[in-house]
């Protein structure tokens, strides 16, 4: 990441640190999640392989209510037209990618917290795998969220939108995650879960290097 | 002085099926003041948003080049400096903040004494650390200018540069209008007759109208 870049980022984190649009619905949002969950279960035990999806849904929600400000917020404002005069369009794209991952690691970390205190069944046993899959899984996540979030914000329904149009681009990712939470889970070695960690390195440069191919054409007109 | 050119070859502009002006050519090769005028909703801010980069024509090209080298898209922004009354600078941050940080994000060095210069030039010394959504309209209008030559560009666009200005913050904009065009190219869109009075030339947008609209 260059400097133009990384100056943007710095804007961006002081417009949050000021304005708190993305952390404060996050926040909320992550604790209503797992209450709504926590409530539901009651004192029944769920499956160890259920506690990893449920873990997954809490995060793609909890992405929906937050990432998508990264561009919304600048559309809403009228500031994208301040941007565009400022800096190349892959600047952009990279200030606002590394501003959602650095979002999206806090919130995953957190969420991730929160599980392992509230749910019994939510140990993982094969840790370096569950590092792996975490870090491979958020990067896909900040990535295809930002891009969705620079569409959707030249939409005029933008809240109902995100949600659907992520779903059906970040439906390979939510799979394997789950898949390889589940296994990280149940104690599944690395060799085993190959063919999922592939998946979600292939899902990762795929997305990157389509966003940045894209994005040039998303943001002008 | 620079050797800019900016150069406008068959522009033409749709939105869907309505046609906003076509085969429009232009050539500003000096420095001096150029002019874009015409009615309300005869395109100027859309022709203004073509030159500057941010929007695309349907058909034509536009060609900015210095020194006679072509300057790419990526690299635009750095020549260009651009005020209109839809450009809106970041509320959440005072003066002082948001020129730095647009001359991080543009890599340029921030220049204290330009920018104190220029804040004193547009009667904002005083509240440069105040939160830009604290300020007037007029007083944003100001900002505006601030924000669109503090990195010395070659090209100035002003959409509607008067808009929101009392008679004093007029006069500092024909006085910059004038010192600018010494040294670049400043092109203006407006209606006003007084903002047009320094024009070497004038396009006539109405003239490039579709017959049919």
């Amino acid at each position: 990441m260059n400097s133009k870049a990384f100056a943007l980022f710095k804007k961006d984190l002081n417009s949050e640190l000021r304005t708190r649009y993305a952390v404060n619905s996050l926040a909320m949002f992550i604790v209503v999640a797992i209450s709504v969950i926590l409530f539901s279960i009651g004192n029944e035990r769920i499956p160890q392989a259920l506690a990893g999806g449920l873990f997954w849904v809490v995060i793609f929600f909890s992405a929906m209510s937050g990432l998508a400000r990264a561009f919304v917020s600048e559309e809403e404002r009228g500031t994208s037209l301040t941007l565009q005069l400022i800096a190349a369009p892959s600047t952009i794209f990279s200030g606002k990618l590394f501003f959602n991952l650095i979002l999206v690691f806090l919130m995953n970390i957190v969420i991730a917290l929160l599980y392992s205190a509230l749910f019994e069944e939510f140990v993982i046993r094969s840790f370096a795998l569950f590092l792996l899959t975490f870090v491979l899984s958020n990067i896909g996540l900040a990535v295809a969220s930002t891009i969705i979030a620079a569409i959707i914000s030249k939409a005029g329904s933008k809240g109902t939108l995100y949600p659907v149009l992520s779903f059906p681009i970040l439906l390979p990712l939510i799979l394997t995650s789950v898949e390889l939470t589940s296994n990280c889970i149940v104690g599944t070695t690395f060799e085993e879960s190959q063919i999922e960690l592939a998946v979600i390195v292939c899902y990762d440069v795929i997305m990157l290097t389509a966003s940045y191919m894209l994005f040039d054409f998303i943001w002008k007109d | 002085m620079s050797n800019y050119l900016l150069k406008g070859e068959s522009v033409t502009k749709n939105f869907g099926r309505r046609i906003i002006f076509e085969n429009l050519n232009f050539e500003f090769s000096k420095c001096g003041v150029y002019g874009i005028s015409g009615p309300n909703g005869s395109g100027k801010s859309t022709l203004m948003k073509i030159i500057s980069g941010i929007n695309s024509p349907s058909i034509g090209k536009i060609i900015h080049s210095i020194d006679d080298e072509i300057i790419i898209p990526e690299k635009l922004h750095n020549f260009i400096g651009f005020v209109s009354p839809y450009l809106v600078l970041y509320e959440e941050f005072s003066a002082w903040e948001n020129l730095e940080y647009f001359a991080r994000i543009r890599d340029v060095s921030f220049n204290k004494e330009k920018i104190e210069l220029l804040l004193n030039d547009f009667l904002l010394i005083n509240r440069k650390d105040d939160l830009v959504k604290t300020y007037s309209s007029g007083m944003k209008q100001r900002m505006k200018f601030i924000f669109a030559l503090m990195h010395s560009p070659e090209l100035i666009l002003l959409d509607e540069p008067t808009s929101n200005l009392d008679d004093e913050g007029k006069d500092t904009v024909y006085k910059i209008i004038k010192r600018e065009s010494k040294e670049g190219i400043v092109v203006i869109a407006s209606n006003e007759k007084s903002d047009l009075a320094f024009c070497k030339e004038i396009v006539l947008i109405e003239k490039y109208k579709h017959q049919n609209n």
